[in-house]
């Protein structure tokens, strides 16, 4: 496999001639000159006819499962290619042992294919796949029903119970309209909208930076790193307390933020009880 | 006296067109031949493109009601139904507040007094903008809880609280519409908060104000970021959000 081979010069001319390409015709004459040494040597090219493949596959079996031996490197591929039909379960197991040349010549010495019996590799590389030219098919078998109509129908079941309950809520409730905007005159009682009250219920207690901007900025950061930092990758409950019993403090003192600030905070922000003057909140 | 069509023979001839088959494709339950089939269950789903937001196939588990409690799609209906109950107020709303013109106001009152359903569709766009707050806010918290954040839904939670961020937005800038002392005074606590940004806190201020205190120039600012901008954003935003649930693997557990 090593020796240099020289073209065959004629077939080069000849196809060059024809007007074949370049690349081609080099190829061509390659494959001739090493189809002309090979019958120099004696070998016979192309598939078996099927009485000798029987004969060599024999041959590989009563060397012990083994046919490395003799015939040089494609011998198990012509034992089994010549018949031309399919191959009987014996066949196939002896063309693999062939292959792989376990125990066959004795001396431990795997005889595969291509391989030189000089060679300390203990096998033949074949070709190099990239992983992602192989399909990996990874997706577990899991219960699975339709989303036509099971999914589509619970949707448009909880999409009309929301909407009917918006729709009383807004034939009952007036959305509240006060009087003109004035720059002027400021309320008794000034609120931000109820999702903001957390915020507002901080200003009471901070610095406008600390309370604005600074902890509601940290808040969103934390949100948004939450997944980066809990490694965790159980999602079972029991599994993560630390994350639940933190995420539920954050969200309790959130909402009592919110609580305090809409119910108990009435003129001038002070802090009074909605029952002795009534409820600063509007929606 | 000639027989009258039964009601098959209409349904049939109203189906079988080409004008009713060019609309709806194979899978459709308004089309004729639709059988509760595999192949017309799967059909349903690949061949519409709202319900292609869904794959055709999704866990038997998310289908509890107690899973989900359908928050993130009640949050997109509320989307859906601001969108919709807007575009009607827009009709009768001119963003218009100078000193002794204040029409936007009066155009407030206009819309409870003497334009039909206008009081009830301003409610309805009232009352869905809280509810729409609360429906992300406890999806979120539903997420949290079930862990669905968890690689590899990590940026979908991201994008998440992005959507959080941008309906507090909304609903804040639609707040101040409607031009009364409510209106005035809730924004100025929140735009007074703004100016305490670091470094460049009177610069933003500035810019949402349209100014240094709020006036027209305000109301004109906060009317275009509430009808066009954020919701153009969130658009945008929702798609990502939807498109990652399906490439992330659908929902997410059992448990």
């Amino acid at each position: 496999m090593s020796e240099e081979i020289t073209p065959d010069q004629s077939v080069y001319d000849r196809l060059i001639a024809e007007g074949k390409s370049e690349r081609i015709a080099r190829a061509k004459a390659k494959a001739a000159a090493v189809r002309a040494s090979k019958i120099a040597e004696g070998a016979t090219l192309g598939p078996k006819p099927p009485e000798e493949a029987k004969q060599a596959l024999e041959a590989a079996r009563a060397s012990g499962g083994g046919g490395g031996v003799a015939t040089k490197t494609a011998a198990p591929a012509e034992a089994a290619g010549g018949g031309g039909g399919r191959l009987t379960p014996e066949e196939r197991a002896a063309r693999v042992a062939a292959s792989l040349g376990n125990g066959g010549n004795g001396g431990g010495q795997p005889a595969s294919m291509g391989v030189p019996t000089s060679s300390t590799h203990t096998h033949r590389l074949l070709a190099l796949v990239p992983p992602a030219g192989i399909q990996q098919v990874q997706s577990k078998q899991t219960d699975k029903v339709y989303t036509w109509p099971h999914l589509l129908l619970v949707e448009f079941v909880a999409l009309l119970a929301a909407g009917s309950l918006l729709l009383i809520a807004s034939f009952f409730l007036d959305a509240p309209l006060g009087s003109l905007a004035n720059p002027q005159e400021v309320p008794a009682i000034n609120k931000a909208p109820w999702y903001f009250m957390g915020l507002q219920e901080l200003l009471a207690y901070f610095h406008p930076m600390i309370a604005g901007v600074t902890l509601p900025g940290v808040f969103v950061v934390m949100l948004m790193a939450a997944p980066y930092m809990d490694k965790n990758p159980s999602a079972k409950p029991e599994n993560r307390k630390v994350a639940n019993l933190a995420f539920t403090f954050f969200l309790t003192f959130w909402g009592l933020l919110v609580l305090i600030g809409s119910f108990i905070r009435g003129a001038g922000y002070a802090w009074v009880w909605p029952w002795v003057q009534g409820l600063g909140f509007t929606l | 006296m000639p027989k009258l069509p039964t009601f098959d023979d209409v349904k049939g001839n109203v189906q079988d067109n080409v004008i009713w088959k060019s609309i709806f494709r194979p899978g459709s339950i308004y089309r004729k031949g639709y059988r509760d089939t595999s192949r017309d269950r799967a059909l349903a789903s690949m061949n519409n493109v709202l319900y292609h937001l869904h794959p055709v196939k999704v866990k038997r588990h998310g289908l509890k009601l107690t899973y989900t409690y359908c928050l993130g799609g009640l949050s997109f209906f509320m989307f859906i139904l601001l969108t919709v109950t807007g575009i009607f107020l827009m009709f009768f709303y001119t963003p218009a507040a100078g000193a002794g013109t204040e029409i936007a106001y009066l155009n407030m009152r206009e819309l409870s007094a003497s334009v039909t359903f206008g009081q009830l569709v301003r409610n309805l766009h009232r009352w869905g903008a809280h509810a729409m707050v609360f429906t992300v806010f406890l999806h979120m918290a539903r997420v949290f809880y079930h862990g669905a954040y968890k690689p590899p839904r990590e940026f979908n939670w991201v994008v998440g609280v992005i959507l959080l961020l941008l309906t507090l937005l909304l609903s804040f800038t639609g707040y101040l519409l409607p031009w009364d002392q409510l209106a005035l005074w809730a924004v100025t606590v929140g735009t007074n908060m703004m100016g305490f940004t670091p470094v460049f806190g009177d610069q933003v201020q500035f810019v949402l104000l349209g100014g240094i205190e709020i006036g027209p120039e305000t109301l004109l600012r906060w009317y275009v970021l509430h009808v066009l901008f954020i919701p153009f954003i969130t658009v945008i935003f929702l798609a990502v959000h939807f498109w990652r649930i399906r490439k992330d693997g659908g929902i997410s557990g059992p448990l």
